[in-house]
């Protein structure tokens, strides 16, 4: 049900994450104050959109199981929240890296993107402890989209919220992720971004396709249980 | 719908009344934090950024102990059955919870705010009573909506003490900062308020989209 149309989208998904690393190395110019470990920027920030983007894409998809009572769409939300939450690791650690390499401190508490994501990341962690602290199947699927969707709305408000509060004590004099960046390093970002959403989107159908695969292997186990309880 | 929430409300009041389980608790861990607050910070007496930052911290850890008691007597004695049971809609359990969570959080914080006065804080609190007041009045609001949400939340999960406060206090990043934000100028020496109204902004707007959410997605919660 989910595999439809995975071959081509997995090989996109190769030949984009090739031509991005390559535009990254071959193609982008060193960055004249911050040199070669600038180059994580082309990592950690489409990493970090593609995260953020599947936190409110959980939400939207949650929306969706609450209204129509399907239960896959719960399936989608969870596996989407799933890998934001994995994608969200990464980019603390590409950024407590980039962090390290051109201010000097693993952490800084003056970014307020970066500090909202652990914020953030911090919150979508207690998916999984309430998720699977409910037995029944029905309602977990309910309890884990209410969650998603208050989180998924949660999400804008935390990051106006601290980057109020950064503003106020360091205000921000040139925006290293905005629209003034030279045009190679444009179109390798844009690139890496392409590269960073088409690898989300495969890792979500593969993690569909297999919870789906184990589902069902579980379905005729049971089944064939059941026939062979008949028999004996 | 407003009639059965303050029925609702009605009980739950006579029940915190008769009980005296969650406000006396509430009460006595923040002087218990401001406590170790004094030891954690060897400070006698705080202003400014501190002082807003242990007196906000204080206020938010004694709203856990509020919303993990705030489906207590449901979950106890099996009224749930009786309020789902009840032909009344989600809307006004949750209006309810969240009302008597603002009003715990009120009680607390009229011996709390006070205490802290006395205890840890320099300068007086008397001079910017007013501004104090409405913050104080925003952040309820927001934690009681977030709260009730929370506690119905974690009401049918199995690990139910580890769920709020890890559910909640992520989510109430914005209100501390807001709040803390907001009181900092109004708790050092002769200075009035600044920038208040972007956090008053900032409050409402955090209010507003958590009252309404809470209120859509309540009818999910606590059926069957």
């Amino acid at each position: 049900m989910y595999s439809k149309g995975f071959k081509p989208l997995a090989a996109a998904t190769v030949v984009a994450l090739a031509t991005a690393m390559a535009l990254v190395f071959f193609y982008a110019p060193l960055d004249a104050d911050q040199g070669f470990v600038q180059k994580i920027f082309y990592v950690h920030v489409p990493m970090a959109i593609a995260s953020l983007c599947g936190f409110v894409a959980g939400g939207i998809m949650a929306i969706r199981h609450l209204r129509s009572g399907d239960s896959s769409w719960d399936m989608r939300s969870y596996v989407a929240i799933h890998i934001s939450i994995i994608l969200g690791v990464g980019v603390l650690a590409t950024g407590a890296i980039w962090a390290k390499a051109s201010w000097g401190h693993w952490w800084v508490w003056d970014e307020p993107v970066l500090v909202s994501f652990l914020v953030v990341v911090l919150l979508y962690c207690v998916y999984y402890p309430l998720r699977f602290s409910i037995e029944d199947r029905e309602r977990q699927a309910r309890y884990s989209s209410v969650f998603a969707i208050a989180a998924g709305a949660f999400v804008p408000l935390n990051f106006a919220a601290v980057r109020m509060a950064e503003a106020y004590t360091h205000p921000r004099v040139l925006s290293q992720t905005g629209g003034n960046l030279p045009g190679e390093m444009r179109l390798t970002f844009l690139v890496s971004l392409l590269a960073m959403a088409l690898l989300f989107v495969t890792l979500w159908k593969l993690e569909l396709i297999s919870k789906n695969a184990s589902m069902q292997l579980k379905r005729l186990k049971r089944r064939l249980a059941e026939r062979e309880a008949v028999a004996a | 719908m407003i009639a059965a929430a303050r029925t609702i409300l009605r009980k739950d009041l006579r029940l915190e009344l008769r009980t005296k389980e969650s406000v006396p608790a509430m009460t006595l861990f923040t002087l218990t934090v401001y406590v170790l607050f004094h030891f954690g910070l060897d400070r006698d007496s705080l202003d400014g950024e501190l002082a807003a930052g242990v007196l906000w911290v204080t206020l938010l850890l004694a709203a856990v102990i509020g919303v993990s008691r705030l489906f207590a007597a449901e979950r106890e004695q099996g009224g749930i059955d009786g309020l789902l049971l009840a032909p009344v809609d989600r809307t006004s359990l949750f209006l309810a919870k969240a009302a008597a969570l603002f009003l715990f959080l009120v009680a607390v914080e009229v011996v709390a705010v006070p205490a802290f006065g006395l205890l840890l804080l320099g300068p007086g609190l008397g001079g910017a009573l007013p501004e104090l007041l409405t913050i104080l009045a925003l952040g309820d609001v927001g934690i009681a909506a977030v709260g009730a949400l929370v506690a119905a939340l974690a009401a049918e999960t199995r690990a139910r003490e580890l769920i709020v406060p890890l559910l909640l206090l992520p989510l109430l990043v914005p209100v501390l900062i807001a709040c803390a934000q907001a009181t900092e100028p109004l708790l050092r020496q002769d200075q009035g308020p600044e920038d208040l109204g972007r956090w008053l902004a900032l409050l409402t707007l955090y209010d507003v989209v958590f009252v309404l959410l809470s209120v859509a997605v309540f009818d999910y919660l606590l059926e069957d």
